[in-house]
């Protein structure tokens, strides 16, 4: 099926002009540094590395479908890998990408790929790009041949917010997060600052279960939360699925995460944020053909495609619809700031002061260590 | 007197066995076995790279794959080296970080030590919970892996969080100049060497001091044993320390050549992975030093087989699996060919 | 916890439930591992046979469409391990916790590799009993929705005390686990029983795999297990090796597990790492009280001494 030849993967079969331009364009993209013998014979390849099961009906299978995307590019030979650990397995598994599949472009996608772990192996490897999910790149201290990207979920995560805060009868919304780190506090605060912009008396729940991966105490988690009458429910873990199986059984409502949740929920299901990495991924490997120099920080948000809403489910209802919609387009305009002044957190402590804005590109949210008014819950273990 | 050909012989025909029926599983599975064994001998010793990486994976498999099988040799099946590792790599963090600024010989020291000393008490506590409250120490020592994961993350996201660690909780680096480095030119480090001393140290003890002598005479009969005046209790309770500083080392590795922080990729299973190379290398701990590149050799081609050939990561586990199993059965030959034995009888 | 009204009451029913949904798991497996350690062995393969009843009982479920079929398809997965445990364990020389640990592993492996395919799609689940219909709180009806499976497991917990008490087989499996000599002067044959308690015991563990992936949490995942076949090993000596008591016991461990979440979701939001290792130190505390180095257990099997 495939042949190697210690360095590269060999295409024997279609050499179009094409991949000529491509493979030209990954030798300028990457400073010129790789060899230059028998470049037009190469095709670039791309290797994917996650921390779960990559159809975990969530962060990994997103991770996936952006990949699977890339099947269509000929000149693109994409490779990947699952379950691979935080630990020097990852390490060992980007080096074993280049040294034997001949990888030029590294995507390890979990949070704790990259310090140490990319930072140590990328000065080894400086012809090749290590491009990571969700770090912060940072041009004084990290290496230049390593870049970071992430999308703005929680502009997502705060439609889905509005429609919760619409359609939650009891004013108490349930969230299942993992851990206490600023990306999941980040989504339970816009979840909640969204519902309590269409209905300030709305509560948001929420309990950690410690872990990414941990399906019986996510539907634990989910049926406590319904005991304690909830009625929307959403989570931040790895898969959803349990969170939001559990909900439809229960027959409460659910907003979706990662990915499409909508078949698993007839009923409850209102929408989800989405993560569109497809687009992301095409759009490097577009880089790469056209010969562009890779940015080493991207980010983006619905303006950028990065992130997507999940379609309405029925029980939406117009009037949510609608200023979701206004929502959405004001997050595309650039208009919308969530964290805008006055904001406090639930012990009361105000946070941003009125008339101080934190817009979205702001690196301060980046290490976000509280909970918002309204959040019933605490950031220490 | 030569020795029986038994140890050798039949271990390398089991794991012929396991290789032939892992064939027949993938090929019944659709994949093409023959490729399947090219890769995976590419993926571990194929290239000079491969090597490294079967190395490097092998080294916390060793110290683990000593925690069980010292206690073994005295009786005691002890499945805690998961709970060993992650509180020893807490300890030997904490340690590296109140001594950051001391010179890196020292740092190193005090965190193996430090490491080895609670990873040691750890296992020792079992042990003297199973001799003075007779509970059962396989099990004692499986909950004890989950609260000692427990309170690692605790301590990790609450008191000794570095707060500069956003979204992956550790505590505070224990300072790059204190880190354990790599062998020579390789991207081997030090923790291999460490492992393949630790192994070679305890055979000699086990094997040719009278303290292992009267520790496999204990595991042979606790009463007879008892009779003949040892001291039994002591016994155990230093073979746990010992089996339990070899995990807790690990953890100290783990921490010092990897990570420079203690945080949840502590809980990376090594622990439950050195189970079955003890049981596989008969606890035997100079046998634990091949069984253990091999098993670094079937982690480090896991990856290509997924790559390769579309096989799902669990193919290793099945393999694990397989090589355990047959190497069990293999268990009630031994003894039974009398003409591998043939130059030990006229000896 | 400002608008968070609660009634004790209902946190107690909350938490009832949730021992029943949580507990039912374990409840299965450790009555298989008690049949298991009655007739003298030890499988901590369980953990194994678990996940491949997950697995199997999903799959069967999914293609056949019918959630009983993938119960006993569950089970029958079981049978074979158990098979498998028996028969490397009758050898000479082969240590029976090792064979587990073995089979655990085989277990886990196969069953991630051959479930593959079965991540996505949804099969049809087990129904359960509304038992709570009488009442308008939506709280007590949704802890009274009692799986059919607890309610048979409910039933055997009994039915095999009474099957070691009162029954021929039950006389002959006590016999093999308190002494093979006595039992083999008896006539017994001692590996024959011993495969057959490890086989029924496979059974039930594979049962217990299959609520998980059938019912709670439902849907089968590679994160399904998190040590509810090795648990059960523990729950079983605790248990003091009575099927009544193992009931008892995966009650109370269930009631442990689901403590922390439902102290958060009423805003008792303290120290949740903690409550996470609630049920491992509830029963290690347990066994370090109620063990003894001076006397075997009461109800422990003789032939187990060898390998405790």
């Amino acid at each position: 099926m495939k042949k190697y030849n210690g360095n590269g993967l060999v295409d024997n079969k279609r050499r179009t002009l094409l991949k000529g331009a491509a493979a030209l364009g990954v030798a300028t993209a990457l400073g010129g540094l790789l060899p230059s013998k028998a470049w037009a014979k190469k095709k670039v390849g791309m290797g994917f590395i996650y921390v779960g099961p990559r159809d975990d009906y969530g962060y990994n299978q997103s991770h996936y479908e952006g990949k699977s995307s890339l099947a269509k590019l000929d000149w693109v030979k994409a490779v990947d890998q699952e379950n691979v650990p935080e630990t020097i397995e990852v390490q060992k598994a980007m080096e074993s990408m280049i040294n034997l599949d001949g990888v030029q472009v590294l995507f390890p996608t979990s949070f704790g790929y990259f310090d140490p772990h990319i930072l140590k192996i990328a000065p080894k490897y400086p012809d090749v790009m290590f491009l990571h999910c969700g770090g912060l790149w940072d041009a004084s201290k990290h290496p230049k041949n390593v870049g970071s990207y992430f999308g703005y979920i929680d502009e997502a995560v705060y439609v889905a917010g509005i429609v919760a805060g619409h359609t939650s009868k009891t004013g108490k919304l349930g969230f299942i997060a993992a851990m206490p780190i600023p990306q999941v506090l980040r989504n339970i605060n816009n979840f909640t600052l969204a519902a309590r912009s269409v209905n300030p008396k709305i509560t948001t729940t929420v309990v950690f279960t410690g872990g990414w991966s941990l399906p019986v105490k996510e539907a634990e988690a989910a049926n406590s939360l319904i005991d304690q009458g909830i009625d929307v429910l959403t989570c931040h873990v790895d898969s959803p699925k349990v969170v939001i199986e559990t909900a439809e059984k229960r027959g409460i409502y659910s907003c979706g995460y990662h990915t499409n949740q909508a078949v698993l929920a007839p009923k409850g299901f209102l929408t989800g944020a989405q993560w569109n990495w497809s687009k992301v991924y095409q759009d490097y490997a577009e880089m790469i053909s056209k010969g562009t120099k890779i940015p080493n920080l991207v980010r983006g948000g619905f303006k950028e495609g990065l992130v997507t809403s999940s379609p309405y489910g029925k029980a939406v209802s117009a009037k949510a619809k609608e200023q979701a919609d206004k929502v959405r387009s004001s997050f595309m305009s650039g208009s919308m700031v969530v964290y805008k002044g006055p904001i406090k957190d639930n012990t009361g402590r105000v946070v941003i002061a009125a008339g101080k804005e934190y817009k979205q590109t702001d690196v301060w949210l980046e290490s976000m260590d509280w909970l918002a008014e309204g959040v019933i819950g605490s950031t220490k273990g | 007197m030569m020795r029986s050909f038994e140890p050798i012989v039949i271990p390398i025909a089991a794991l012929l066995v396991s290789l032939l029926m892992f064939g027949i599983f993938i090929t019944a599975a659709g994949a093409d076995a023959l490729g399947v064994f090219e890769s995976m001998y590419r993926g571990a010793f194929g290239t000079w790279f491969s090597w490294q990486n079967t190395l490097v994976r092998a080294a916390p498999l060793m110290l683990t794959a000593l925690c069980t099988a010292l206690p073994a040799r005295i009786g005691l099946i002890i499945i805690g080296g998961e709970g060993a590792v992650v509180v020893g790599g807490m300890t030997a963090a904490l340690t590296g970080i109140v001594l950051t600024h001391a010179s890196p010989i020292v740092v190193l020291t005090a965190m193996a030590f430090m490491g080895m000393t609670t990873g040691g008490l750890w296992i020792a506590a079992i042990s003297a919970l199973r001799h003075y409250r007779g509970v059962n120490e396989t099990i004692s020592s499986l909950l004890l892996n989950y609260i000692a994961i427990a309170i690692m993350n605790f301590l990790v996201f609450g008191p000794l969080r570095d707060p500069e660690t956003l979204n992956k909780p550790s505590t505070y680096h224990i300072g790059e100049a204190n880190m354990l480095t790599e062998m020579g030119s390789t991207s081997i480090h030090w923790g291999f060497g460490l492992g393949v001393i630790a192994c070679v140290a305890l055979w000699v003890l086990m094997r040719h001091t009278p303290f292992g002598f009267a520790v496999d005479i204990a595991g042979g009969n606790v009463r007879a044993a008892k009779l003949s005046g040892l001291p039994v209790t002591r016994l155990m309770i230093i073979t746990s320390l010992l089996a339990g500083a070899a995990a807790g080392l690990a953890g100290m590795i783990e921490v010092a050549a990897v990570h420079g922080r203690a945080n949840s990729s502590l809980n990376a299973n090594y622990g439950y992975e050195g189970i079955l190379v003890a049981f596989i290398a008969r606890h035997n701990p100079l046998a634990i030093i091949p069984v253990a590149i091999l098993f670094g050799g079937i982690r480090a081609s896991s990856g290509l087989l997924q790559r390769d050939h579309d096989l799902p990561d669990a193919s290793s586990l099945v393999l694990q699996g397989i090589i355990f199993i047959v190497i069990l059965a293999s268990e009630t030959l031994y003894g039974r060919f009398s003409w591998l034995r043939a130059k030990e009888k006229t000896a | 916890m400002n608008e968070t009204e609660f009634s004790l009451l209902n946190i107690l029913i909350a938490v009832i439930g949730g021992a029943i949904r949580v507990g039912t798991p374990f409840l299965f497996v450790s009555l298989g591992e008690c049949l298991t350690e009655r007739s003298g062995r030890i499988n901590l393969g369980l953990e194994g046979t678990l996940m491949m009843g997950a697995m199997t009982g999903y799959g069967a479920s999914y293609l056949s469409g019918s959630p009983w079929l993938g119960v006993m398809a569950a089970g029958m997965t079981g049978v074979i391990l158990g098979g498998v445990h028996a028969l490397l364990c009758q050898q000479q020389k082969v240590n029976d916790i090792a064979v587990g640990i073995a089979l655990m592993l085989l277990g886990t492996g196969l069953a991630f590799f051959l479930g593959k395919p079965l991540i996505q799609p949804t099969a049809a689940h087990l129904p359960s009993l509304h038992l709570g219909s009488w009442s308008d709180s939506p709280v007590i009806q949704a802890a009274l929705d009692i799986n059919v499976l607890f309610v048979i497991g409910v039933l055997l917990a009994p039915a095999m005390a009474w099957f070691f008490r009162y029954s021929r087989w039950g006389l002959y499996v006590r016999t093999v686990g308190e002494s093979a000599d006595a039992a083999r002067a008896m006539g017994l044959n001692v590996n024959r029983v011993r495969m057959y308690s490890t086989m029924a015991g496979g059974f039930l563990a594979g049962v217990g795999g299959s609520f998980l992936s059938l019912y709670y949490p439902g849907g089968w995942s590679e994160g399904l297990s998190s040590g509810q076949g090795l648990m059960a090993v523990a729950l079983v000596i605790f248990a003091r090796w009575n099927p009544v008591y193992c009931l008892y016991a995966s009650l109370l461990f269930g009631a442990a597990a689901t403590l922390g979440p439902t102290l958060q979701s009423i805003g008792m939001t303290w120290g949740y790492y903690l409550f996470h290792a609630a049920p491992y130190v509830l029963t290690l505390i347990i066994m370090i009280t109620t063990s003894s180095s001076t006397r075997l257990l009461s109800g422990m099997p003789g032939q187990l001494s060898n390998v405790k």
